[in-house]
C-alpha cells in the first residue's frame, strides 16, 4: 500500500497574484515548506470560503509550477478553471488573501533516465502541469513535443514560456477556433511516428486520457497519465477519489490522491471506470 | 489554573476528549503526516469488516450546503489484513486506539469481536450498527430494536469483557432513546452518537441521482443540531452511560455544544477532509473555551446544559 507524500505539509499561505489566462485564472501563492518538496505532477489542496465557510471540502489543484522567488520565497503557481462555488470564491479573492494550503500531495511524473523522445498531451487546463514537466525533461536532454487540445481557443492553455521550452507545439480544438480542428488523438499517431516518440505523458479529461492510452497501448509506448477524480480531502482519508486499477489479476478501487494522480496507463482498468 | 482535560469512557481513561470519527481518518497513517497521533484522545479506525471489500462505484461524494454526502460502502482490507498491517502500525504510534467494526450479519459481528480478543493497544471497540451505505436498508441494524440488540449481544458474548463496547447509532429512527435502551440492556458500555443521516442529491443537469449508489450518508455542520438533540435526549434518559458525540463539529465551539449536551468525548469527521489539522485546532480551542467557562475539569462540563 502506497503512503501519503512524505513532503506533505499544512500551512497558511498568501495569494500573491491572480490574473486571467484565457478562461482560466493563474494564481501565485506563497507556500512556505510546500514548494520545496513539490515535484512535477504533484497537487495541492486548498480550503475555500474562509473560516465560517459552508463549503467543508478541500479543492485540489495540480501544481502548474513551483519555484523559489527572490522576494517571496517558496511559491506555487496554479491554473484554476471555474467549476463551481468553491472555485468561484477562490478566483474572486484579491492579492493578500490568506489560504490554508496542504501539499505537495500525490505522485509525481517519473522521469526517464535517458534523453528520450517524449510527447506531452494536455487537455484544457490539464496542460498546465505538463509544461513544468517539460522543463525537467529538457534538462535531461529529452526532445519534447507538446499536443495541447481544448474545446475552443479560449480554453487552450499554452503559455509563451511553455512553448519556448518544448521542441514543438501542436494545438487542436473541437471547434477549429485555434490550431487544427479535431482531437489530440487525431494528430498524436503521426507525431509519434515522425518524432519516434518513446514515452507519453498526458493530463486532461478522462475520455481523452483513455483515447491516448488506447494509442499508447497499441504501439506499446509507455504512458503516464495524470487523472482528475473528485476528491473531498486529497490526503487519503475520505476514500471518494478511487479509480479501478489492476493489482495483479484483480481490479481494486485505489485512492488517486495517494497512488495518483500520476498513474501508469497500463494499471488503469479503463472498462471499469465510471462514465 | 490547569485543566484536567482527560475523560473516561466506560472506565477507560483518555488523555483528552477529542477523537477522530470512524471513516474519516482511515487507520490514522495519513493524518500522522501532519501531527503525532498521540496528540489525540484516541484514533477511531474506519469500520472494519470481516472480509476485504471494494466499496461502491464512483461518484461517491457530493458536497452539500454545510456538509457532504458520502457513499463509500465500507471499502476496506478486512479484519485479518487490518490487524496485520494497520493495527500493528498503530501500536507503534503510542496512541490510544478504538477499533470500529461493522458486520453484514449478527454472526459477523460476533466473529469480528472474537478476532479482536487478545490484540494489544485497543482501548475500546466501536460497534458500527448504523452505516447507511449498505445495499439493503434492512441491514441497518440500529434502525430496528431487535437487530440492534442482537448485534451488540453477539459482540459482548464474543468479546468476553476484554474491551468496552461503544454502540454507534443512527439518528434515522423515530425514537433514538428506545434504541439506546436496547443496546445498553444488551451490554453496550457506551454510545457513539450520531452516524450520518441518509440523503440524496439529484444532479439538476442529468436529473439523475448524483451518487452512483443513489443515496449517501449526510455529514457536516448541516447535521450538528440533530447530533446535539440526540445526545441531549439520550443523556437525559441515561445519565451514567458514556457518550462519544459526533456530527458536524468544525470549531471548538461546536465541540463544546456536544459536550454541554452530554458527550464525554467528541469525534471529528468531515472537518478533517477540508483541513487535516482540524482535530488539533478543535482540541486546543475546546480546552481554552472550557477554561474560559471556569471549569477545572473537563468532566464537569459534560452535560452541563441539563442543569436548571
Amino acid at each position: 500500500m502506497r503512503q501519503i507524500n512524505k513532503a506533505a505539509r499544512h500551512t497558511t499561505g498568501r495569494l500573491l497574484s491572480i490574473r486571467k489566462a484565457g478562461t482560466y485564472f493563474h494564481l501565485v501563492l506563497q507556500a512556505e515548506g510546500i514548494a520545496e518538496g513539490a515535484k512535477p505532477g504533484n497537487f495541492i489542496a486548498l480550503s475555500v470560503g474562509g473560516d465560517q465557510s459552508s463549503m467543508l471540502l478541500h479543492r485540489v489543484f495540480a501544481i502548474y509550477r513551483s519555484r523559489q522567488d527572490p522576494s517571496h520565497g517558496s511559491v506555487i503557481e496554479l491554473i484554476v478553471a471555474r467549476s463551481g462555488k468553491g472555485t468561484d470564491w477562490l478566483v474572486a479573492q484579491s492579492e493578500g488573501t490568506l489560504l490554508k494550503i496542504t501539499g505537495p500531495l500525490g505522485t509525481s511524473f517519473p522521469l526517464p533516465a535517458d534523453p528520450v523522445n517524449v510527447a506531452i498531451v494536455g487537455g484544457g487546463y490539464g496542460a498546465a502541469p505538463l509544461f513544468d514537466l517539460a522543463d525537467h525533461l529538457k534538462v535531461r536532454g529529452c526532445r519534447v513535443d507538446a499536443i495541447i487540445g481544448a474545446a475552443t481557443s479560449s480554453k487552450v492553455f499554452a503559455p509563451l514560456e511553455g512553448k519556448r521550452t518544448v521542441n514543438s507545439v501542436t494545438v487542436t480544438t473541437d471547434d477549429g477556433s485555434a490550431g487544427i480542428q479535431g482531437r489530440v488523438t487525431d494528430v498524436l499517431p503521426e507525431i509519434i511516428t515522425r518524432q519516434r516518440i518513446d514515452l507519453i505523458y498526458s493530463c486532461g479529461p478522462m475520455a481523452m486520457l483513455r483515447a491516448v492510452d488506447d494509442i499508447a497501448r497499441s504501439l506499446s509506448i509507455p504512458h503516464q497519465v495524470s487523472v482528475e477524480e473528485a476528491m473531498a480531502c486529497g490526503v487519503g482519508i475520505c476514500m471518494t477519489c478511487v479509480l479501478p486499477m489492476m493489482r495483479g489479476d484483480e481490479v481494486k478501487m485505489i485512492r488517486t490522491c495517494i497512488e495518483g494522480p500520476v498513474i501508469d496507463g497500463e494499471e488503469i482498468a479503463w472498462d471499469e471506470v465510471a462514465r | 489554573m490547569t485543566l484536567d482535560f482527560s475523560t473516561t469512557i466506560a472506565g477507560v481513561r483518555f488523555k483528552n476528549p477529542i477523537f477522530t470519527a470512524s471513516g474519516c481518518a482511515a487507520s490514522g497513517k495519513e493524518l500522522s503526516q501532519f501531527f503525532p497521533l498521540k496528540e489525540l484522545g484516541a484514533v477511531v479506525t474506519k469500520s472494519i469488516m470481516l472480509k476485504a471489500r471494494s466499496g461502491r462505484p464512483t461518484p461517491r461524494m457530493a458536497e452539500t450546503p454545510s456538509g457532504m454526502l458520502n457513499s463509500i460502502g465500507l471499502q476496506g482490507p478486512g479484519i485479518d489484513a487490518f490487524i496485520e498491517e494497520d493495527l500493528a502500525w498503530l501500536q507503534t504510534q503510542s496512541c490510544d486506539v478504538i477499533v470500529s467494526i461493522a458486520g453484514e450479519t449478527v454472526d459477523e459481528y460476533g466473529a469480528l469481536a472474537r478476532r479482536l480478543r487478545g490484540q494489544r493497544g485497543i482501548k475500546a471497540i466501536e460497534v458500527n450498527i448504523s452505516c447507511p451505505n449498505v445495499a439493503n436498508r434492512g441491514q441497518v441494524f440500529s434502525c430496528d430494536p431487535v437487530t440492534a440488540r442482537a448485534a451488540i449481544e453477539a459482540v459482548r458474548i464474543n468479546l468476553g469483557g476484554e474491551f468496552p463496547i461503544i454502540a454507534k447509532l443512527s439518528p434515522d429512527v423515530t425514537d433514538i432513546v428506545a434504541i439506546a435502551r436496547e443496546v445498553i440492556e444488551a451490554g453496550a458500555d457506551g454510545l457513539a452518537l450520531i452516524n450520518t443521516l441518509l440523503g440524496m442529491v439529484i444532479n439538476p443537469k442529468t436529473l439523475r441521482p448524483h451518487l452512483a449508489g443513489k443515496t449517501g450518508g449526510l455529514s457536516g455542520p448541516a447535521i450538528r443540531p440533530v447530533a446535539v438533540r440526540a445526545i441531549f435526549q439520550v443523556r437525559e434518559r441515561f445519565p451514567s452511560v458514556a457518550i462519544v458525540g459526533m456530527g458536524g463539529v468544525v470549531h471548538g465551539e461546536d465541540a463544546l455544544e456536544l459536550v454541554a449536551a452530554g458527550a464525554d468525548a467528541v469525534s471529528i469527521g468531515t472537518a478533517s477532509f477540508g483541513n487535516p489539522m482540524s482535530v488539533i485546532e478543535i482540541r486546543d480551542r475546546l480546552s481554552t473555551l472550557i477554561q474560559d467557562h471556569g471549569f477545572t475539569r473537563f468532566s464537569d462540563a459534560v452535560g452541563v446544559a441539563h442543569e436548571r
